[in-house]
């Protein structure tokens, strides 16, 4: 008899994001995947921004596979003009016969933002240490079967400045996705950020915004090739974590909904041995 | 007490050996196939196939598992297993017939024999013909033959948006080398 051999679950999620939410999957060695993250504006704005589609956010990344097990990324979103990067690390991985149940990633992400305050005081108060914000992750995920994989992320972040003193600086939050394949090249993913009770309390931009929620995603993953097509419907305008998680305004039941797409690219730089 | 235990299993493991000695066996047999079309040239290669050959009966065997195909791109490898061949489904893909021809394994020689056999691949059973080259040498066999398939003919779903990027016909190359024991 041949021993057997045990190999490692692939495909756990086919993109790097569910939505927002990064997952445990790193692009190969050598591998260099290019993002677009697009969102529009809430649907609860009208006709007359032909309810939503009028305005246009967006985050570029570049995510890059140093090993098999390391990987790097950056990105800019439009949002507060923020500049992300991040290192991810493949710590376990799923295995076919079920020694290892699970998949843990590493996930240490930095964002700085650079908008500009419209108050001359604030903006020369403002410098550039308040402007970073920090996010630990540890991603737990498994594939159940061909078709199921969910994904646990206990979250801490790092606010370097939060709206008032009545807010912490370090918040702690659950998020859960998972995307279930509906055929073989198309799934649907959902993620929900829970952020725990009463770390953020001041509103994020003044009293006549909506309150802070937290956020709830949900996505139809379309693959072809070396491209995956998300779109996406999400109560978060932004797609890094401090914001996404710790910044969320408004509800899925208010109509505070952003239609949006991702779209991936996958470029090999370096052939895989 | 115990020499003589390890006497009795080294016995035996000759035994075991000598019985298996008749069907000639190889685990390194290699199994690569190649698509080239304008748009993209698509490649994989399996150098862990297990390969046999029975001298007497000329009767030969392939088993290969599907995850041991290498591709360059490794994207490409895991939609191969994913979608394509589905290998947690069909994790191997095996091969059973018999050479006919002109071949003698007991005199050094190069031979061109017909195959025909069942291929099973993902999950279809297709009986397959194919010509290949055997290469007796003093202590060792080496077999190749190159053929074609068709991935509809397994039931391998091609999407249409990727469709010109794949070849209707997969070219496939097979070789094995057999190494006598006497």
């Amino acid at each position: 008899m041949r021993k057997k051999k045990t190999g490692y679950v692939t495909g756990t999620f086919k993109a790097l994001y569910i939505v927002n939410m990064k997952t445990i999957e790193a692009p190969a060695a050598g591998a260099l995947n290019f993002e677009i993250q697009h969102r529009f504006g809430t649907i609860n704005s009208g006709s007359y921004n032909l309810w939503g589609l009028d305005f246009a956010t967006f985050r570029l990344s570049l995510d890059y596979g140093i090993s098999d097990r390391v990987s790097i990324g950056i990105g800019r979103s439009t949002t507060q003009k923020t500049f992300d990067g991040y290192v991810k690390y493949k710590l376990l991985r799923q295995t076919d016969n079920s020694s290892m149940p699970v998949s843990v990633s590493l996930l240490g992400t930095s964002t700085y933002f650079t908008e500009h305050y419209s108050d001359s005081i604030e903006q020369a108060l403002i410098t550039g240490k308040y402007r970073f914000d920090y996010t630990a992750q540890v991603l737990i995920a498994r594939k159940f079967n061909e078709k199921l994989s969910l994904q646990l992320v206990p979250t801490f972040i790092h606010y370097n400045l939060v709206d008032s003193s009545a807010d912490h600086n370090n918040v702690f939050a659950l998020c859960l996705g998972g995307r279930m394949k509906i055929s073989k090249r198309m799934a649907i993913t959902a993620e929900y950020n829970y952020l725990f009770p009463n770390q953020l309390l001041t509103y994020p931009a003044g009293p006549n915004q909506p309150p802070r929620a937290n956020s709830l995603s949900f996505g139809w993953d379309i693959e072809t090739g070396g491209h995956v097509f998300q779109l996406v419907f999400t109560n978060s305008q932004s797609m890094v974590e401090p914001q996404y998680i710790g910044q969320t305004q408004g509800t899925w039941g208010k109509g505070y909904i952003y239609f949006g797409f991702n779209i991936s690219r996958n470029f090999n730089l370096k052939p895989h041995k | 007490m115990r020499a003589k235990f390890y006497c009795v299993v080294f016995f035996l493991f000759c035994f075991f050996i000598k019985s298996n000695a008749q069907g000639l066996i190889t685990k390194t047999g290699f199994i690569g196939f190649y698509s080239k079309t304008p748009l993209e040239d698509i490649k994989a290669e399996n150098d862990q196939a297990y390969a046999v050959l029975d001298p007497d009966s000329h009767h030969i065997a392939f088993a290969v598992l599907m995850k041991g195909f290498i591709f360059p791109k490794e994207l490409m490898q895991e939609h191969f297993n994913e979608n394509y061949v589905e290998s947690d489904k069909y994790p191997k893909a095996t091969f059973s017939g018999t050479c006919s021809g002109d071949m003698d394994l007991s005199k050094e020689g190069i031979y061109q024999v017909v195959i025909k056999g069942d291929l099973s691949l993902h999950g279809v059973t297709k009986s397959i013909e194919t010509t290949a080259q055997i290469e007796v040498k003093k202590d060792k066999i080496l077999a190749t033959s190159v053929f074609k398939l068709k991935p509809e003919d397994f039931q391998i779903s091609i999407p249409s948006l990727v469709r010109d990027k794949i070849a209707s016909q997969i070219s496939v190359k097979v070789q094995a080398d057999w190494t006598r024991t006497k």
